[in-house]
């Protein structure tokens, strides 16, 4: 594989030419903040959190589907992309209803965290207040749609490490969301294992342990790295 | 000419709120009202939702008293899952709300009643708050801080934070208490018993100034409620603000009905709603509405037992039990009550704290909702608070009912009201003595309007002086 070198931040850093600037930045010690992306599964760009620019391109791109090129000179942290991302953290708070002081994930969410690293004390636009529902009617698990950012850690996890493909996205825009089997009721789906690793792999109080009282859900993905390299091995 | 004469805000109360008083044609009080301005709309809110996070939620309904919401809320929880609780656990949440107790009250006694009862009724509003007290009665002043502040530091070292700690879970509490936090607690009690003792024994001596206010201030009969335990021996009945049973007692101090488990609370009260007011109006069944008027708090928690169950507070609450020979009938006495329910609670939470198992680490117990309905009912501050819930299959709250202490209150204070206002209007027009008094009698039930409108709608705030057509006579408006 072609090994090619490039700049991420003014660092010189060399890289497998299939490799992410996400990746490669990762190598290099340089953080640029992500939501959707989790490490194990394949990312989709979906949130828009790890976006950074690429010297010649007025466009933003999104560090965790962009893959590297030769002499590619990369800045992650500027005043306009700080400006972006809490902008999408922004209309991720807004879409939907999140009152942290009552969420079981309150302290253990990776949204939140994010809010507050990028010094998120108040929204800008107005809250859309969706009435949205709650299907616990799985045994252990339940779903609350007023917590989930669209992320899809949970449709890929399914897909990919469990094989159940449970999960899907339904509906556009503001009108999308996760859904589980032919949109019926979870505990109603045929292919679901109750596995939980959607559950574990959300990054907030959507997908929960039912029974969890507030800030009680603490996420466990220490198992994803691992089954995803021996799903690799296996192929 | 019937005039009605509004007194609009009622000052230092936690809430908005506002009272009428009408005139009839001869200048004298015929009817009198304290009307709620609140909307918090939590139990159409709470639908929906996960039971396991009604403790939060509820908790949320107060910013004042967020520890008794969460007994109420948890204990209701206990009930859904139908779990018998680890003693370890019904004995750190007795400590947390005693410890709420001693907050709230110390902030109802010293904050907000104090001025009254030091400069005077007709004091000079200028200096008749808090500032003033700190001013001309500084040890007082700082007594009153220090064991507000000592509360609020067990509730904190309890739970993690001061305002809406999520410790107490359905099932008990999620994580035990350690010895150093035992420590320091034990360490904190004796100032707060020295506060505790010296402020009763000011009070008893300053008592016999307001034989007036002790006359007029919501003396009337009324029944009273509240949650009791039997004592050791079985034969009294204990002073209780967490677990027992409920009981009535008339004017007479007659026991009504006693030994009620509280989930039955439906079968004695129920719940009117009247026009003018967004305050629903409980009241004893038996004797149908309006008689049914009842009270709870900590008048008529000391009014319901025979001991506190604390060497200390039992001295106490004899002395206080000897001031009249029936139930203490003067919603005034709320105060003094407050002062010995503090006393009892400091006395309660050593205790507590010394017993074998405090630190035992077994505090919760696990299970799924094994019953569709659950009732928690615990005293707070302000009197007894019920939550009472419902469940779908999938464990989703799909009804909530709450009875808040000012809503048990709710008759009981118009009766006051209009008693005060009786004795103290005599010409139609607004005197500054009068005004003060109507409030301070609101101000003795302490009522926490913002958590007891939960389920109803926003009034506009005015003073206004009525003729008998409607017509407007006067306007005064404070604050
Ligand atoms: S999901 Fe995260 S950000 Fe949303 S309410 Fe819960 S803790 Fe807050
Ligand atoms: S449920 Fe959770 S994992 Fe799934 S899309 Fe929503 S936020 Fe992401
Ligand atoms: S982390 Fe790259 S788009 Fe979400």
């Amino acid at each position: 594989m072609a090994v090619t070198t490039l700049k991420i931040d003014g660092k010189e850093v060399s890289a497998n030419e299939d490799e992410t600037i996400l990746d490669v930045a990762f190598q290099a010690g340089i953080k640029i903040p992500t939501l959707c992306h989790i490490e194990g599964l394949t990312d989709i760009g979906a949130c828009r959190m790890c976006i950074v620019e690429v010297a010649g391109s007025n466009k933003l791109q999104p560090a965790c589907t962009t893959k590297v090129k030769d002499g590619m000179e990369i800045t992650t942290q500027t005043a306009r992309l700080k400006k972006y991302r809490k902008m999408v953290l922004e209309m991720l708070f807004s879409e939907r209803n999140h009152v942290c002081a009552v969420c079981v994930s309150n302290g253990n969410c990776d949204l939140q965290t994010l809010a507050v690293e990028h010094d998120l004390t108040h929204v800008r636009m107005p809250y859309l207040y969706p009435k949205t529902e709650i299907d616990a009617s799985h045994e252990w698990f339940a779903l609350d749609q007023n917590r989930c950012v669209l992320c899809q850690r949970c449709v890929r996890v399914c897909d990919e490490i469990e094989g159940a493909h449970v999960w899907d996205v339904s509906g556009r825009g503001v009108q999308s969301r996760v859904i589980t089997g032919l949109n019926e009721p979870w505990a109603d789906s045929d292919t679901c294992t109750s596995c939980g690793k959607c559950v574990q792999v959300c990054p907030t109080g959507a997908l929960s342990n039912k029974g969890k009282a507030t800030g009680e859900m603490t996420k466990h993905r220490e198992f994803l790295p691992y089954l995803a390299q021996r799903r690799h091995d296996h192929k | 000419m019937a005039k009605q004469i509004i007194i609009d805000p009622v000052t230092r109360i936690e809430g908005h709120s506002k009272i009428t008083i009408k005139l009839d044609d001869m200048g004298a009080v015929q009817d009198a009202r304290f009307h709620v301005t609140q909307f918090r709309g939590f139990e159409k809110f709470c639908e929906g939702r996960p039971f396991s996070e009604m403790p939060s939620l509820t908790g949320r309904t107060c910013g004042i008293c967020p520890v008794s919401h969460l007994m109420a809320s948890a204990k209701a929880c206990d009930e859904i899952l139908a779990v018998e609780i680890p003693t370890t656990a019904v004995k750190l949440r007795s400590i947390m709300n005693l410890a709420q107790i001693i907050q709230s009250h110390a902030l109802s006694f010293f904050h907000l009643s104090s001025p009254d009862l030091l400069f005077g009724m007709d004091g000079d509003p200028a200096t008749r708050h808090i500032l003033g007290v700190v001013e001309k009665y500084p040890t007082l002043a700082v007594d009153g801080v220090m064991l507000r502040k000592i509360g609020q530091e067990i509730i904190e070292l309890l739970g993690g934070k001061r305002i809406h700690p999520a410790w107490v879970v359905p099932g008990g509490v999620s994580s035990p208490l350690t010895p150093a936090d035992r420590e320091i607690i034990l360490n904190k009690l004796p100032e707060a018993r020295a506060i505790c003792e010296r402020t009763l024994s000011w009070f008893k001596g300053v008592l016999d100034q307001f034989k007036d206010e002790v006359n007029t201030f919501g003396n009337f009969p009324s029944l009273f409620m509240s949650l009791v335990s039997p004592s050791e021996d079985g034969k009294l009945a204990k002073l209780e603000h967490y677990d027992g049973k409920l009981r009535f007692m008339d004017a007479d101090g007659k026991i009504v009905v006693d030994q009620i488990n509280p989930n039955r609370y439906m079968d004695y009260i129920d719940e009117a709603v009247e026009p003018d007011t967004y305050l629903k109006s409980p009241y004893f069944k038996q004797l149908g509405y309006p008689d049914g008027i009842y009270r709870v708090g900590p008048l008529a928690r000391l009014n319901l037992i025979d001991v506190c169950g604390t060497p200390k507070a039992d001295q106490e609450l004899s002395e206080f039990h000897a001031l009249s020979s029936g139930p203490n009938l003067s919603s005034f006495q709320q105060h003094y009550a407050r002062l010995i329910e503090m006393l009892y609670g400091v006395e309660r939470i050593e205790e507590l704290l010394n017993e074998a198992d405090i630190l035992d680490k077994r505090v919760r117990a696990f299970a799924k909702p094994n019953r569709s309905e659950g009732v928690g009912v615990s005293e707070a501050p302000r009197g007894t608070l019920m939550h009472h819930y419902k469940i779908d299959d999938n464990g989703l709250i799909t009804w909530v009912n709450m009875i808040i202490a000012t809503g048990h209150n709710n008759l009981a204070m118009n009766k006051s009201v209009k008693q005060v206002a009786q004795y103290y209007v005599k010409a139609s027009h607004l005197q500054q003595g009068m005004l003060n008094r109507v409030e301070a009698v609101i101000r003795t039930f302490d009522p926490c309007l913002s958590c007891s409108t939960h389920a109803m709608g926003q009034m506009p705030l005015l003073v206004q002086l009525l003729g008998p057509c409607g017509e407007l006579l006067d306007e005064v408006k404070r604050g």
